[in-house]
Formats: C-alpha cells, sequence, structure tokens
C-alpha cells in the first residue's frame, strides 16, 4: 500500500483572538488505512474536534491539509459523512425523510426513485429503525435520534464516516447497544470510521487504534495506540481479557499521568 | 317509575360531570364573559357624564342601537340595488325583444357603500397590501439573514424608515400613485391604490426584522449538515433556512398584519378609500347626533377585525408549523 486511504500532514489551526492569533492544533500527522477504525480520545478542549471538522473540511487547516483517495479535502463533502453529537436532526422531517434528503443529495441520477426508497429503507433497516420510519425527531428517544443520524451518515455511502462523541449524550445502556450496533455495521460494510470519544472503554472496545491527544494549546497527537484484539468483538468476553485491561489502562495512564487534566 | 338504585349513581354522575364542566369552562367563558360586563356598566356610567357638541358621549346601548340602525341600512340599500338591477334587466330584455341586434348595456349599482361593504374594501385593502408586503419582505429578510454584510448595508434603512408614521408616507404615495398610475380605465381606484401601498410600506418592517432574525439564528449543527450534504444554495434556503425560519417568520407576519390594520384606518381617512377609515371621517364631518355612536360601532368592528384577523394567522401558522408541541398563542 504506497498511498494510505487518508492521511494527515502537519495539520495545524489557529484561531484570531482579542489577544492575536491562538494556536489550538499543530503538527497532527496521521495516516489510516481504509476500512480502519480509529478513535480520537483526550481531555475537553485539546481539539478532537477541531481535527474533525477539518477532515470534514468544516474547518480550513492554517497549516498543512488532508489528503483523501489521493485528493485534498478542502471543502465538506457526502464522501466525509458527519454524525454529529446531538444528532442534528431536521426537526420538520421524518425520520425517512431527514435519510432521504441524504440520498437524493448523493444518488440523484445515479439511483431511480425506486432504487432510493428501497436504499432509504435499507438503511433504516441497518441501524433497526424501520419501525419508527414515519415519525418526527421529537417523537422518538435520543438513542433512536442518534441511530437515524448514523443511518443518514451510512445512506450517503460516505468513504470515511465522521463521528463527533455519537454516543456522548445517552445513557449507558443505550450507549452500550448502539456500540454492539456500530460494531456490526462496521464489520459489514467495512467503513473506514473516525470517532472522537471521551470514554476509555469504548474507545478501547471498537477501534483498531486509539489516538491520543495532548492537551492544548497547540495540541498534537501524543501516542497512537493500536488495539489487537481479536474481532468480533464481545463486551463481555473482553471484561475478562487481560489484553483489553492493559489497553484500558494504557488510555488511563496517558490521560491521566502523562497529560495532566488542564485546571477545569 | 323511577329505580333509585338505578337513578341514584346516574344521578351522582351528572352531577360530577356538571361540576367538572363548570370548572373547566370557568376560567375560559365566565371570567371573560365577566370582564365584558364589567366593562360595559362601566362604560355606560362614564359616558352618561360626557358632554360633548355633538350630545353625550354614546353608552353601549346607543351604540348598540347605531349598530342596528347600521344593519337596517344595509338591508334597505341592498334591496334598493336588488331593484336597481331588475329594472335594468327587465329594460334590457325589452330591448333585445324590439331589436335582437341592439347593444345593450349592463351598469353597476352607483349607491352609497354601507358599513358592511366598507368593512369589505377594507379587509381587501389590507390584505393587499399586507400581500405585497410580505412578497416583498420575506425574501429581504432571507437575504439579510444570510449575508452578514448585505445585513450591515439594509439594516441602518430598516433602522430609519420603521418608526415612520404612515401619514408621513401617505402625501407622497398620494403624489407617486397619481404621477405613475394613470389609465383611463383603471382596475383600482386610486384611492385604493393608495391605501394599499401606505399599508404595505408601514407594515414591511416586522416582518423584515423578524425573518432575517430567524434566518440568522440558524442552529449552528442544522447548518453544518447542509454544509456536508453539499446542499445547493437554493435547495440550502428551501429544505434547511425556510423551515427552520418559520417560527419567526409568522411572529413577523402577524405583528405586520396587525401594524397595517391600525395603518389602513389612518391610510383611508386621509386617501378617501371606502372603508372604515373613511366611514369614521364621514361621520365626524357629518356631526349628527347619530355620528359618534356610529364611530364606536366602527371602532368595536374594527378592534373585533383585528383579533379575527390575528386567529387567522395563528390557525394558519399552527398548520404550516412543524413542530406541533409547541405553544403557539
Amino acid at each position: 500500500m504506497n498511498h494510505p486511504h487518508l492521511e494527515l500532514t502537519g495539520v495545524g489551526i489557529s484561531f484570531p483572538t482579542d489577544k492575536g492569533l491562538y494556536c489550538a492544533l499543530q503538527n497532527v500527522n496521521l495516516k489510516i488505512d481504509k476500512g480502519e477504525f480509529v478513535s480520537l480520545i483526550g481531555h475537553s478542549g485539546c481539539g478532537k474536534s477541531t481535527v474533525l471538522n477539518i477532515v470534514a473540511g468544516l474547518y480550513q487547516a492554517s497549516t498543512g491539509g488532508v489528503i483523501l483517495d489521493s485528493r485534498e479535502v478542502n471543502s465538506p463533502g457526502p464522501e466525509r459523512a458527519v454524525v454529529f453529537q446531538n444528532h442534528s436532526l431536521l426537526p420538520w422531517l421524518s425520520c425517512y425523510q431527514n435519510i432521504e434528503l441524504a440520498v437524493r443529495q448523493v444518488f440523484q441520477g445515479k439511483k431511480s426513485r425506486g432504487e432510493m426508497r428501497e436504499w432509504i429503507d435499507y438503511n433504516l433497516e441497518l441501524v433497526h429503525m424501520s419501525h419508527a420510519r414515519d415519525k418526527r425527531p421529537s417523537e422518538i428517544s435520543g438513542g433512536m435520534k442518534q441511530r437515524i443520524g448514523i443511518a443518514r451518515a451510512l445512506a450517503m455511502q460516505p468513504k470515511v464516516l465522521l463521528m463527533d462523541e455519537p454516543f456522548g449524550a445517552l445513557d449507558a445502556l443505550t450507549r452500550a447497544h448502539l456500540q454492539d450496533s456500530l460494531m456490526e455495521i462496521h464489520a459489514d460494510l467495512g467503513n473506514t470510521v473516525i470517532m472522537i470519544t471521551h470514554d476509555v472503554d469504548e474507545a478501547v472496545l471498537l477501534s483498531d487504534r486509539i489516538v491520543m491527544m495532548s492537551n492544548g494549546p497547540a495540541a498534537s497527537v501524543g501516542e497512537i495506540l493500536r488495539v489487537d484484539l481479536q474481532r468480533p468483538r464481545e463486551r463481555i468476553a473482553l471484561a475478562h481479557d487481560a489484553r483489553y485491561h492493559e489497553y484500558r489502562a494504557a488510555v488511563l495512564e496517558f490521560l491521566y499521568q502523562k497529560q495532566q487534566r488542564p485546571a477545569a | 317509575m323511577s329505580n333509585p338504585a338505578v337513578a341514584q349513581p346516574i344521578q351522582d354522575t351528572l352531577k360530577s360531570a356538571r361540576s367538572l364542566a363548570l370548572k373547566r369552562w370557568l376560567p375560559r367563558v365566565l371570567m371573560p364573559m365577566f370582564g365584558i360586563l364589567a366593562f360595559l356598566l362601566f362604560w355606560q356610567m362614564i359616558a352618561g357624564s360626557i358632554d360633548t357638541s355633538l350630545g353625550k358621549f354614546p353608552g353601549p346601548t346607543q351604540v348598540a342601537s347605531q349598530f342596528g340602525a347600521l344593519v337596517d341600512e344595509h338591508l334597505r340599500e341592498q334591496k334598493r340595488a336588488d331593484a336597481f338591477f331588475e329594472r335594468q334587466e327587465i329594460r334590457n330584455a325589452e330591448k333585445l325583444a324590439k331589436d335582437p341586434a341592439a347593444k345593450i348595456s349592463v351598469r353597476p349599482y352607483t349607491g352609497k357603500p354601507t358599513f358592511f361593504k366598507q368593512i369589505f374594501t377594507s379587509l381587501y385593502t389590507v390584505m393587499t397590501g399586507f400581500f405585497i408586503a410580505s412578497l416583498l419582505a420575506i425574501p429581504l429578510g432571507i437575504v439579510c439573514g444570510l449575508s452578514k454584510p448585505i445585513y450591515n448595508a439594509v439594516n441602518p434603512l430598516i433602522q430609519i424608515f420603521k418608526p415612520v408614521s404612515p401619514l408621513a408616507w401617505l402625501p407622497l404615495v398620494t403624489m407617486v400613485v397619481s404621477a405613475v398610475y394613470t389609465s383611463s380605465d383603471p382596475l383600482f381606484a386610486k384611492s385604493f391604490v393608495t391605501s394599499a401601498v401606505t399599508v404595505a410600506l408601514c407594515c414591511l418592517w416586522p416582518t423584515v426584522i423578524n425573518t432575517t432574525v430567524g434566518v440568522a439564528n440558524l442552529d449552528k449543527d442544522l447548518q453544518n449538515v447542509s454544509r456536508v450534504l453539499s446542499l445547493s444554495p437554493l435547495s440550502h434556503v428551501r429544505r434547511i433556512v425556510l423551515p427552520a425560519a418559520i417560527p419567526m417568520i409568522f411572529t413577523g407576519l402577524r405583528l405586520s398584519l396587525a401594524t397595517g390594520w391600525m395603518v389602513l384606518i389612518a391610510a383611508e381617512m386621509l386617501a378617501q378609500n371606502p372603508g372604515l377609515g373613511k366611514f369614521i371621517w364621514d361621520e365626524f364631518q357629518n356631526g349628527s347626533s347619530n355620528s359618534l355612536g356610529r364611530i364606536m360601532v366602527a371602532v368595536i368592528a374594527i378592534g373585533l377585525l383585528g383579533f379575527v384577523l390575528d386567529r387567522l394567522m395563528l390557525m394558519l401558522q399552527r398548520y404550516v408549523s412543524w413542530d406541533k408541541n409547541a405553544d403557539l398563542r
């Protein structure tokens, strides 16, 4: 493999403030292979979301750049679908229509009306939400909304799926459910995924690699941990797995010893 | 005949149903009724002690009798109009019977417009002005909300023109309409055009401002969704911006319609558009002992119609609003 699928090279970003330029990120280098599941973990304010937004094209890097399949990323696009932390569904559209908006945008002229309908229903089924097809977001629970958010992103058939703390606002049980669903989907479709998380267990359970970020200002990649656990992973079996605990300990050590929590 | 064992529970149920109904209706119907009655009583008491050059200030009873008189007038005028058209038809039929090639003319009835006709003229005029204003204000508001530079350019103008009284606009509008709107067979009366344009000028601003705010405050996440989907500017506006701004747009529209209705009366007085404003002005000039009572009927009608217009807008808002749980009032 001569060209990596997704490559961040020397990515940095500065924001203008009243006291001059504030350098939020500096020299972030990362190579991600096709189908890889990568988590970004770090303390709040370390620039995890900024990295994700740069890959999404929502922010422009001040230095360095992002290359996806040999093409530079400089604007947002559906091939880098984002699952937002607070789902960001359009409240005036039903679940089906929310996904339809994305599908129409991506597959206009490539799929017939009937094929699009099938594809939307397929994606609803993928996240186990067919029963809420015609419900509005306000009529379903937080976890269900996030499922629809994931379905909307998956329905775009993105090259990279970007998830910004997708399960951060959910209770522990719902979160576990959605993590299992996500692992299932990832095994089925083999998407490349970058996920931001605060949750060490979630990172170890889901990822192939965990990118641990140092604190800002001028945050960067601190360490990268490769998680060599056999897939499919089973959360109960892993609870007794010594390697799982090692990985967990390594991440915790990085977060709470090497990177002292900034004054919160 | 009645079996007490059966009748008693039925009566209990009825009793509890009655008390429940009372509890439910007391605040919603009885209290407003009480308020209105108290007001009428106070009005009647005060009215007798206000002397004007046109006699005593009319109390509710005089106003009610004037309302009756206006209804009678309307019915009489209606009969006269019917008679006029009947005569005309007979005349024309006779003409045609004599000579099938004869030219017949259908003339409109030119009697004095009654109070109820004037109400319809007013409603028609305000809706026209409001419609013109909305047609301009909503797109302008969307553009201002989407683009900060354009907003910065337009905002001073909005702030300057917003507080201008309709009475200040009216002479200008009248002159411009007379100069520009010239046609030998005009579709609309000049007084109508002048009034509608003045209404439009004054009720533009609430819709512009509220639409701007609604569009500019579009949720950052929804904006990002639109960017990730790479929606075209047009579908961004149609699919994301407009639905999100609908509640604020309607707030603006309702304020605009209320403003327009207030402005209309003043505009009609000066432009002599045959609506409620002209009715009041004519009664004022007329100065009979009934005039004040008749003006008071118009005042109440204006209030009631303004209320009805706002309720209609609210119904429309409920109908188009996507958030059926929102407490719209």
